[in-house]
């Protein structure tokens, strides 16, 4: 917005507006990588040495085999595995047939359908955690992975077939029609003419349901308990409380966790927006 | 469902779908037939969706609202203890728990709170992310490099960085304070004060935020013909104007889909005060979701009712949002 005021003339930038641009850009790219760099720093310290200001000291992975060995990380990390990657083959599966048929079709109960899909994102956490929490009670699927997948999927179905229309929308109708003149069923165009078509999309969607799940914490808070039930959300928490703080452990988790999840990010993160944006402005 | 329906028939009704006619005009009772043999794939394919949204998230929240009209809790709630199951044993009480949270100080002034975190983040947010997406779409050497950086705090899972925030915000040892001990300047209370824990929250959700705004800004920029600007130029607008009379009708879609997103996402932002400061000092950061949480799973006895009270307003208060949101937006023209 700045150097919009001071930008003289479009590609014709007078060198303080350079160096102004230029600055700007540093100091929020400083601020947005700054405190993940700075887990990153920490977990290569000693533990001993994690809060002092050095930026390396005696670098050393001693955080990271403690973390391995001495805690329950890895049996967390399965779970969230487990329960993450269940929830996207899930979510996907079962949305993907419902994501083309809104985007093509025409049909009675598509508008309401629309609106419940729309409706049931905005639902907040705290209107199904206790009836869900009551119902998994009562039928002892508390502390389960199987009832973390379900509670999941109550937030990836919605969004999934959301995204997956926008994906779809994307994708000409021409397309459809041919397979049509060549005597394939509805059934048969979706499976062999757009699935193919539409496969950056779905793993898009497929992504971002994982992450989405790989990053829920207040589910998981309350529902799992006990250290080797816990997902990686629930686990990172036991540091900074139970023990007192232990920001060396922590930090090395911090990294083992983010570290995945920040690479596939930026292979996938130019298509999330558009899939995004595009099923919800044409909605 | 779809044994009488013949392929023939059914490749015909494909053709109709296809072309967006679906009414039917026979008599009543054919009708319901005819819409049968021609919807009925649309109808198969979103059956999966319906009745996986029906059962576990339709008896859900029609449970939740149940519960707000009861006194339920921890203690009365049906439950097995080992092999004992223990009926339910709350009882229907009304509205007592709406109009008790509609009339008590609590419930209101957590949604003061509430509103201020979700209207500063969501402002704050949008103003970086538009002001970076518009530096990023200029020329500029390392464009790509300036761009993957900036989308960094999006790329770490959310309860990541929170911890690395918290690090960074402890009062005796974090780096924070340590910097400003350096300059002489005493330590700040940035998670135990009720004022700076406010401030403290909302930074990191703006922080977590902006990368996402800008990607979908940026996108939004890029869409916008470099004509518009040429023309504007030869007839001598000044910059502002250009970022005034173009930029920003240009940003129109864009902008009113994010907005309408942030604000349903801040207003719901669970992880980032029940991570940072589990709503404390006392209640200062507590936000609605967090506060409802807290009642069901973190009070003894835990009090279902009143959780699913909270839960349900605040999805009364969303989709009210929702609803004028679009309609203003309606108003002007705009056709989402």
């Amino acid at each position: 917005m700045t150097t919009a005021v001071n930008t003289s003339r479009r590609g014709r930038r007078s060198p303080l507006a350079s160096v102004g641009l230029h600055a700007t850009l540093i100091v929020a790219s400083v601020i947005a990588v700054f405190p993940v760099l700075w887990v990153f720093l920490t977990s290569l310290k000693p533990a001993k040495y994690a809060i002092t200001t050095d930026f390396v000291k005696e670098t050393t992975l001693a955080n990271y085999t403690d973390l391995l060995e001495n805690t329950e990380f890895l049996t967390w990390f399965g779970n969230s595995l487990l329960i993450a990657g269940l929830t996207t083959v899930l979510g996907v599966f079962v949305s993907a047939t419902t994501g083309y048929a809104v985007s093509r079709f025409r049909f009675p109960g598509k508008r309401g359908l629309m609106w419940t899909l729309l409706i049931t994102q905005m639902f907040p956490v705290a209107v199904l955690i206790v009836p869900i929490y009551n119902i998994m009670a009562t039928m002892g699927l508390l502390n389960q992975p199987v009832g973390l997948v379900v509670t999941y999927l109550t937030i990836a179905v919605p969004f999934c077939a959301w995204m997956m229309k926008g994906f779809f929308d994307t994708i000409p109708m021409e397309i459809d029609e041919s397979g049509q003149v060549d005597g394939l069923t509805p059934f048969g165009t979706f499976w062999r003419l757009i699935l193919p078509l539409a496969k950056p999309g779905i793993a898009v969607t497929a992504f971002y349901s994982f992450i989405t799940a790989w990053g829920e914490v207040a589910y998981a808070s309350a529902f799992m308990v006990g250290d080797e039930n816990l997902t990686l959300a629930g686990g990172l928490q036991k540091f900074v409380n139970q023990y007192g703080a232990q920001w060396g452990p922590m930090a090395a988790a911090s990294v083992l966790i983010a570290i995945p999840a920040a690479l596939v990010f930026l292979f996938a993160q130019r298509h999330l927006v558009t899939g995004m944006s595009a099923g919800a402005v044409k909605g | 469902m779809a044994v009488d329906t013949s392929s023939q028939s059914m490749a015909k009704a494909a053709g109709d779908v296809a072309r967006g006619r679906s009414r039917g005009t026979g008599k009543p009772e054919t009708k319901l037939k005819r819409s049968l043999s021609t919807h009925w794939y649309a109808w198969a394919m979103v059956a999966p969706v319906t009745v996986v949204i029906a059962v576990i998230i339709g008896y859900p929240l029609f449970r939740g609202v149940y519960l707000s009209l009861t006194d339920a809790n921890e203690r009365n709630v049906a439950r097995s203890i080992g092999v004992n199951e223990i009926p339910a044993t709350y009882e229907f009480v009304g509205l007592d728990n709406y109009t008790e949270a509609l009339t008590g100080d609590q419930f209101l002034g957590t949604l003061g709170w509430t509103l201020v975190w979700t209207v500063a983040c969501v402002s704050v947010t949008f103003v970086m992310g538009l002001g970076l997406a518009n530096m990023l779409n200029r020329r500029i050497a390392g464009r790509s490099f300036y761009r993957m950086l900036l989308i960094l705090p999006w790329a770490v899972p959310g309860f990541v960085s929170v911890f690395a925030w918290r690090f960074l915000y402890n009062q005796d040892n974090g780096l924070l304070n340590k910097i400003l001990a350096g300059g002489g300047i005493d330590a700040v209370p940035w998670l135990n004060d009720p004022t700076w824990a406010k401030f403290s929250v909302i930074a990191v959700n703006v922080w977590l935020g902006v990368p996402f705004m800008m990607v979908a800004l940026l996108g939004g920029l890029q869409s916008i013909p470099g004509e518009l600007y040429e023309a504007a130029e030869m007839d001598g607008a000044s910059a502002w104007q250009r970022f005034r009379n173009i930029t920003l009708p240009g940003l129109r879609s864009v902008s009113t889909t994010v907005i309408l997103l942030s604000t349903i996402w801040t207003f719901n932002m669970f992880p980032v005060i029940f991570l940072l400061t589990r709503g404390g000092p006392g209640e200062a950061t507590q936000i609605l979701v967090t506060q409802a949480y807290k009642f069901a799973f973190e009070i003894s006895p835990r009090d279902f009712a009143q959780s699913s009270t909270w839960g349900v307003l605040i999805l009364v208060l969303l989709m009210l949002f929702a609803a004028v949101y679009r309609r203003v937006l309606r108003k002007q023209g705009e056709v989402w």
